[in-house]
Formats: C-alpha cells, sequence, structure tokens
C-alpha cells in the first residue's frame, strides 16, 4: 500500500498528507460535487417531512413498546430458526455441487473461449437480482413455503461460490497445469491432480462463509413468503408485535453470530 | 527401459492418508450427507409443486412477453429515487461506520466494554437484513424514502464497520508510534496516523458497498421504503407482468452498470 | 531419434519465434540451446510436446510425425517426454510422491489416480529415483515445504517417472543460485546418460551449458546460428548468437555471471509468459 510505506520513511522529518487525488483541483471539485449531489438528491425525494419530524417519538413509543423481548412463543420462534438453518444448510449444499461444474467453466485457463463466456454470463445473470425478487418468482412458481425459500438461497449459493471458484482456478500458476499436461493427464486427471488440491482448501472456505451468509439471507427470504423464520418475524411485524419482533431479532443475531464463529473456526482449521 | 530393474530394495506400497485418516475422511462425508438429508426432509416441501413448475414457468414467461415498453416512461423517477437511496445511504453509512469501527477495532478502542459495544453493533447491523431494517423504519418515519436511506445505512454500518475495524487492526503500528512521540494527543494520532492509512480501505469499501446498495434499494419498496420496488411488488400483485418484465429489465441494466462503475473505480484506486 | 524438420512459430500477435529450424538428435546426447532471450528457446522446446503448437514444420520422435497426431494420440506421445521447468512447476499442494507419481497420470484409470492407487511397480520406482536424486525420507513433504534446489529435484524425478524417450527441460537453473545450478544441471546430465535419454536443455548460462552439455545449438532471432560441440564455442560464435561484447570472461570465468543472469532469466520468463497468453 502506497500510504504506509511512504509515511514510514519520512513520519518524523518530512510530514505530508498522501492524496489519494494528488491534483487539488479534482479533489476539491470532486468534494463539491459530492456535496452538490447530496442538497440535489435530498431536495428531489419526495419526502413528508411532517412525518420524519414524528419520527424520533415514534422510535422512543416503538422501543418501549418493544420491551421487553417477548419469548413466550419460543416454540414458533425454535421452529422458525430451525427452518431457516435447514434452508440454509440445503442451499449450501446445492450450491457447492452446482457450484463446481459452473466454476470450472467460469475458468478462462481451463475452458474454450464459447464455454467461458457462457459460464460467466450465466454467473453474473443470477448475482444481478436480489435475492427477494429470485423469491418472489420461485414463489410463485412453487408456492408458498421453504421450497422456494431454498431455491432463491440456492442460486445465490451457486453463483458466488462458482464465481470464487473460476477466480481461484483462473489465479493458479499456469505452470503447474502446463506440467501436469506434459505428462500426458487428461483433462480430467488435471482436475482431480492439479486442479483440486490446489483449489479445494478455499473452496471449502468459501462454502462454508456462503453457509454463513445463507443463514443471514434465510431470515429474509419468509419476507415474501418463502419460509424461515423471516415469514414469522413479517407476520409479527404486520400484527405490531413488537415485542415478538425484538425477540426473533435477537434470536437472528445470536444466530448469525454463532454462524459466523462456526464458520470461522471451520475456516481456521482449514488452513 | 524396464521399471522393475534394480528396484527390489524399494517399498512398493506408499499411502497418501494413514487408514485413520482415511475414516475420518469418511467420518466428514457422512455427517454432511446426514445433515443435508435431515434438512431437505424436515423441511415441509410439496414435491407435487416441483411436478407442476415448469407449467407455471412457461406460463409466467408467455405472459410477461412482450415487454411493455411504454411503462419505462413511468420508470424514470422511481429509479432515480432507488439511487439517490443508496448514495445518500451510503454517505451516512461512513460518518456512522468509522467512529464505530474505532471502538470495534482492539488497537484503538478504549476498554473491554467499549469494544465489546462496538463489535455488538457491528454484529447486529449485519444480522439484520436491509430490507428487515426497511420494516422497522418504515415503522418510524412512514412509508418512503427516508426509511430507505436509513435502512440502508444500518445495514451498511456493519460491513464497512467491519472492514475499516480489521484494516485499522492491521495498520503500520511505526507511524502511529512516530506521531504520538512528537507528544501529539489522541484525536491527532487519529487524524494523522491512523486515518490516512485506512482511507483507502474506506474508499474501496464504500464503492463496494455502494454497488451493493443499489441492489438492495432495488427492493425497498418491497415493505414500503421507496424506490423502484414499490412499483414492482404493486405490479406484481396486480399480475401486470409486461410491466415487471420491463422492470427486471431495467434493473437488470441498472445493476450492471452500478457494478462496472464500482469495479472500474476500485481498480482505480487501489 | 528427434527430427525437427522447418519447424517455425508466429504467434497470433505477430511476433516470429521460430524460422525453419531444423536439426537431428540421434544419439541419446544431452543437447544444450543457448541463445539470447526472445531467441525462441523455450518455443522451440515447447512445440516438441505441442504445449504451443507450432505454425509449420514437422516434429518426428522415432519416427511419428508429432504434429499429426490428435488429442488422444498426443497425450500418449507425451508420456514419452518428460519435461523440466525454470519455476518447478510442482503441484504446491501435494506431497513429493504425489508429484513424482504425476508423473505416471498418462497410465492410471481415473478412479486410481482419484484414489492414489498406483501400481506397486511404479511406488517402488518412485522410492529408488527420491534417493537416486538425494530426497529419500523426503515422500509425505508437502512441494511447497522444499527449497528450490529440492523442488528442482522433485521436477525431475516427475519427469524421470514418465520413462521418457526424450526428456525437455527449459532452463533448470534460472531460478536457482550458482551451487545449486551446477548440482542440478550435474544431476540432469548424470540421470540423461545413465538411462541413455537423449535431453533438450534450454539454459541461458553459457558456462554450464559449455560444462556439462555433449553438443550446443546456438539459437538467434528464431534460427539456428551454430551446431557443435562445448569446444567449438569461441567468441567469434558467441558475438553470432548474442551480439557484440567482451566475450573472454564469460569464456574463461564460467561461475561468475550467474547473479545477473538470474534476473535476466526471470523477465525472460516473465516474457515468455505474456507471449503464451497472448497466444491463447
Amino acid at each position: 500500500m502506497k500510504v504506509s510505506t511512504e509515511t514510514r520513511g519520512g513520519a518524523e522529518l518530512h510530514w505530508h498528507r498522501i492524496r489519494l487525488i494528488e491534483n487539488p483541483l479534482l479533489r476539491n471539485g470532486l468534494m463539491m460535487l459530492a456535496v452538490a449531489y447530496i442538497f440535489w438528491s435530498v431536495s428531489s425525494l419526495e419526502i413528508e417531512w411532517a412525518r420524519v419530524a414524528n419520527g424520533l417519538p415514534r422510535a422512543v413509543r416503538m422501543i418501549t413498546r418493544m420491551l421487553p423481548p417477548d419469548f413466550g412463543r419460543w416454540q414458533l420462534l425454535i421452529r422458525g430458526v430451525l427452518e431457516s438453518v435447514q434452508m440454509a444448510l440445503a442451499a449450501s449444499f446445492l450450491g457447492m455441487i452446482l457450484a463446481i461444474p459452473l466454476g470450472l467453466c467460469g475458468a478462462g485457463n481451463l475452458v474454450p473461449k464459447p464455454v467461458y463466456l457462457i459460464a460467466r454470463t450465466f454467473i453474473i445473470l443470477s448475482r444481478t437480482f436480489h435475492e427477494i425478487i429470485v423469491a418472489i418468482f420461485f414463489v410463485k412458481i412453487f408456492g408458498f413455503g421453504p421450497l422456494a425459500g431454498v431455491l432463491t438461497l440456492t442460486v445465490g449459493s451457486t453463483s458466488f461460490i462458482s464465481k470464487m471458484l473460476a477466480e481461484d482456478i483462473e489465479n493458479m500458476s499456469p505452470g503447474q497445469l502446463e506440467a501436469v499436461r506434459a505428462t500426458g493427464a487428461n483433462f480430467s486427471k488435471l482436475l482431480i491432480y492439479c486442479v483440486s488440491p490446489q483449489a479445494l482448501p478455499r473452496y471449502l472456505g468459501v462454502s462454508i462463509y456462503r453457509l454463513d451468509a445463507n443463514i443471514r439471507h434465510s431470515t429474509v427470504v419468509g419476507i415474501v413468503g418463502a419460509g424461515g423464520i423471516g415469514q414469522v418475524l413479517a407476520a409479527s411485524f404486520s400484527r405490531y408485535d413488537y415485542d415478538f419482533s425484538l425477540a426473533i431479532l435477537l434470536t437472528i443475531i445470536a444466530l448469525v453470530f454463532l454462524g459466523e464463529f462456526f464458520s470461522n473456526w471451520v475456516r481456521g482449521r482449514l488452513r | 527401459m524396464s521399471v522393475k530393474q534394480n528396484i527390489d530394495k524399494y517399498p512398493d506400497v506408499w499411502r497418501r492418508f494413514s487408514p485413520r485418516e482415511t475414516l475420518m475422511r469418511y467420518g466428514w462425508y457422512l455427517g454432511v450427507v446426514f445433515v443435508v438429508v435431515w434438512s431437505i426432509s424436515n423441511l415441509d416441501i410439496p414435491w407435487f409443486y416441483i411436478l407442476d413448475a415448469h407449467v407455471q414457468a412457461k406460463d409466467l414467461a408467455i405472459r410477461m412477453w412482450p415487454p411493455d415498453w411504454d411503462f419505462v416512461n413511468q420508470l424514470v423517477k422511481p429509479l432515480i429515487e432507488t439511487i439517490h437511496i443508496a448514495t445518500l445511504g451510503t454517505f451516512v453509512t461512513i460518518l456512522i461506520a468509522f467512529p464505530v469501527a474505532f471502538l470495534a477495532a482492539r488497537n484503538t478502542t478504549f476498554n473491554a466494554i467499549t469494544w465489546f459495544v462496538g463489535r455488538f453493533i457491528l454484529v447486529g447491523s449485519r444480522s439484520v437484513n436491509t430490507v428487515v431494517w426497511g420494516l422497522l423504519f418504515v415503522a418510524i418515519f412512514g412509508p418512503g424514502p427516508v426509511a430507505g436511506v436509513w435502512a440502508i445505512a444500518f445495514r451498511s454500518i456493519g460491513f464497512m464497520g467491519k472492514l475499516v475495524a480489521e484494516a485499522i487492526e492491521e495498520i503500520d503500528e511505526g507511524t502511529v508510534e512516530a506521531i504520538e512521540a512528537t507528544g501529539a494527543s489522541r484525536l491527532q494520532v487519529l487524524w494523522m496516523g491512523i486515518l490516512p492509512q485506512v482511507l483507502p480501505v474506506i474508499y474501496g469499501t464504500t464503492v463496494y458497498r455502494w454497488d451493493i446498495n443499489i441492489r438492495e434499494s432495488t427492493v425497498l419498496g418491497f415493505v414500503g421504503a421507496g424506490g423502484i420496488g414499490i412499483l414492482l411488488y404493486s405490479s406484481i400483485n396486480q399480475f401486470m407482468w409486461r410491466e415487471v418484465a420491463v422492470i427486471l429489465i431495467t434493473v437488470f441494466g441498472v445493476v450492471i452498470a452500478s457494478e462496472f462503475i464500482s469495479a472500474t473505480v476500485r481498480q482505480r484506486i487501489t | 531419434m528427434l527430427e525437427i524438420i522447418g519447424l517455425s512459430k508466429v504467434y497470433p500477435t505477430g511476433t516470429v519465434a521460430l524460422k525453419e529450424v531444423s536439426f537431428t538428435v540421434a544419439d541419446p546426447q544431452v543437447v544444450a540451446i543457448i541463445g539470447p532471450s526472445g531467441a525462441g528457446k523455450s518455443t522451440l522446446i515447447r512445440c516438441i510436446n505441442r504445449l504451443v503448437e507450432p505454425s509449420a514444420g514437422k516434429v518426428m520422435l522415432d519416427g511419428i510425425e508429432v504434429r499429426s497426431l490428435n488429442r488422444r494420440e498426443l497425450r500418449k506421445m507425451r508420456r514419452r517426454m518428460g519435461m523440466i521447468f525454470q519455476e518447478y512447476n510442482l503441484v504446491e499442494r501435494l506431497t513429493v510422491m504425489e508429484n513424482l507419481l504425476s508423473g505416471r497420470l498418462g497410465y492410471v484409470g481415473f478412479w486410481k489416480t482419484y484414489r492414489r492407487k498406483f501400481p506397486p511397480q511404479d511406488v517402488a520406482a518412485a522410492f529408488k529415483l527420491l534417493d537416486r536424486v538425494g530426497l529419500s525420507g523426503y515422500q509425505d513433504t508437502r512441494a511447497d515445504a522444499l527449497s528450490g534446489g529440492e523442488r528442482q529435484r522433485v521436477g525431475i524425478s516427475r519427469a524421470l517417472m514418465q520413462q521418457p524417450d526424450l526428456l525437455l527441460v527449459d532452463e533448470p537453473t534460472a531460478s536457482l543460485d550458482p551451487k545449486t545450478s551446477r548440482q542440478i544441471m550435474r544431476l540432469v546430465v548424470e540421470l540423461a546418460h545413465e538411462r541413455g535419454t537423449p535431453a533438450l536443455v534450454n539454459i541461458h548460462d553459457v558456462g554450464l551449458a559449455q560444462s556439462f552439455a555433449d553438443r550446443i545449438i546456438g539459437l538467434s532471432a528464431g534460427q539456428i546460428v551454430f551446431d557443435g560441440t562445448s569446444q567449438q564455442v569461441t567468441a567469434e560464435v558467441l558475438t553470432e548468437i548474442y551480439g557484440e561484447e567482451d566475450w573472454s570472461t564469460t569464456i574463461r570465468k564460467i561461475e561468475e555471471d550467474n547473479d545477473q543472469d538470474t534476473q535476466k532469466g526471470d523477465s525472460r520468463h516473465k516474457d515468455r509468459i505474456t507471449r503464451e497468453t497472448a497466444a491463447g
């Protein structure tokens, strides 16, 4: 990094701020533009200021209604959480499996150009739309419930893991591939003897990370009826059951925290 | 030349893994399969819907075609609003995430309690999805873009704060010491010693998060928090599938464009 | 017997790497190919096993024309050519033994490869080679834990595991220090002679080439400008290959120019990588 190396040498004797943009005209110009943008965007948004002004007392009222969190319906809570975790597990696993062919096809150093382009287009396409949009379509096609949720999360997982896998393979040193090809190995042996050992640890790490991300995402697909704890949360909100909502939110935070802890632990062991 | 020549004194068996390691590996495989089977079988999956799915999908596709291009005129304003929500939300994020990152970084926090508070804010912010934040802020500020901006900001604080905190923990202590040695106050150390070092990270993550936020703000309308999602939601509810098609194409274009911009800017600044 | 007839290579970028190169290696001899950066040494070696596709000409190994082979036949042909690389090109996360056994990949089925079940005689041959190159006991060490010299020994062993009829050696010493370079070069030459395998060795270090090779081919701008024994390499010859320079020190003191040459080798390697990426 440019900043640290340059400051290390002459920090005490000769200090000058290192700027990202050295040209002061351009830098200040950009600053002005940013400020102007804020003014323009705020004024162009149609904001009901009266309602916003009420926001603070409203927030206070809402928080008082949230407290204390109501864990009375813990059975419902546990069922929702379990469903979310199961959705996340199933989707991560499916994503892992589907990502292998897609990731291999998305690695430019392994496959011919047309295959590469098709795979990459596929990866980009499946990443573009927000989970909720995807979930709505799956709900329309497969009906309400966790199936739509699992499929939504699978789409996201597949594109994420395959993108990472493809980039990893592309970053392999070309010499290894060349050397194994030079022994007369065919494509399948190249995969299991050269690509797989080099890419496997990161692939597993990314998959575990995605499991943790899926737990987070599984809380939101429920809002459009695709199952999981999100469905319970949305229902409690629409009933103004705020103390139950807070209980759900705290549970989600705890769940995500656990998921992250687990994922860090596993990834630490993979190294 | 024959392979067998004069090799009798060398062992001809070699195992990559000991039997114990092999057993462990198969144990892991079995465990994973068990967990996945348990998950899928426990989920209440209506298998008959799957048989029906291709009919439904085809039906949906037919009804979306051709896209209702006249609808584009009504999209411009909500689209601009979507971009504003994402951008303003990102601005707000920078203002809040930076101080929180200081609390959450081990080498700049004040004590164990402030560190825990910082970490808790980061984890809490990230655990709650943007849309769920949207639900909350719509309840507070009423429907509209203001709720959207806050939703975007509250979700992004965790993301940016975490990355910036990690960057702070990895900074070059030498520079900080050099500035402390001049007798600078804590604030001066922060301003002169730490900020310049993490600034590139801040810029990078800001741009990166902005592009994610564009994507997120396209669906905030589903819970009433402004942007193009409102139109998408109402079109879907009214079964105006040809309008839905236009909206999806537009959203696709905007998301791809923002990803491109973000990638280009990040390449220039790092 | 290796015959190369009118071999040419033009990269898609328009760079002419080889122009009508012809020579024959009839006896099991060690042939050093010397020449400046970009003379086409790496391209020449890679055209023989078609890691780079030649544009014109013939490559014949024991009467079989390599360029006419389809992909399946080419893989069979590659099993007969062992290759050793400048950057060792080991599979970093695999053990030494796995890297050696990768020389047998062309002979073992898919599932056996997956389960690392290689025939007993291959395993024994691998242990013997490890012993021969001075790495006995290293079989379970991961390749990324080895030093440069050790890696190159593994690289040499991998190539020999193929029981090759021809060794293709691409700058085996360019990433090594002078002492290790000599050891590695000696090992390559000894093993080639022991097994009666002809070897083509790209080498930028004229001194090393002179001390170890049976025959030297000088390549300049994609063309052969010299073909003879080490003793025949004179200042005039070097001038023809590399251009005008005071060669007296190079010929007499053969070890001292290693440091600066390592750098040259590196930049050439990068150069080659860029060219090859451009080639597709």
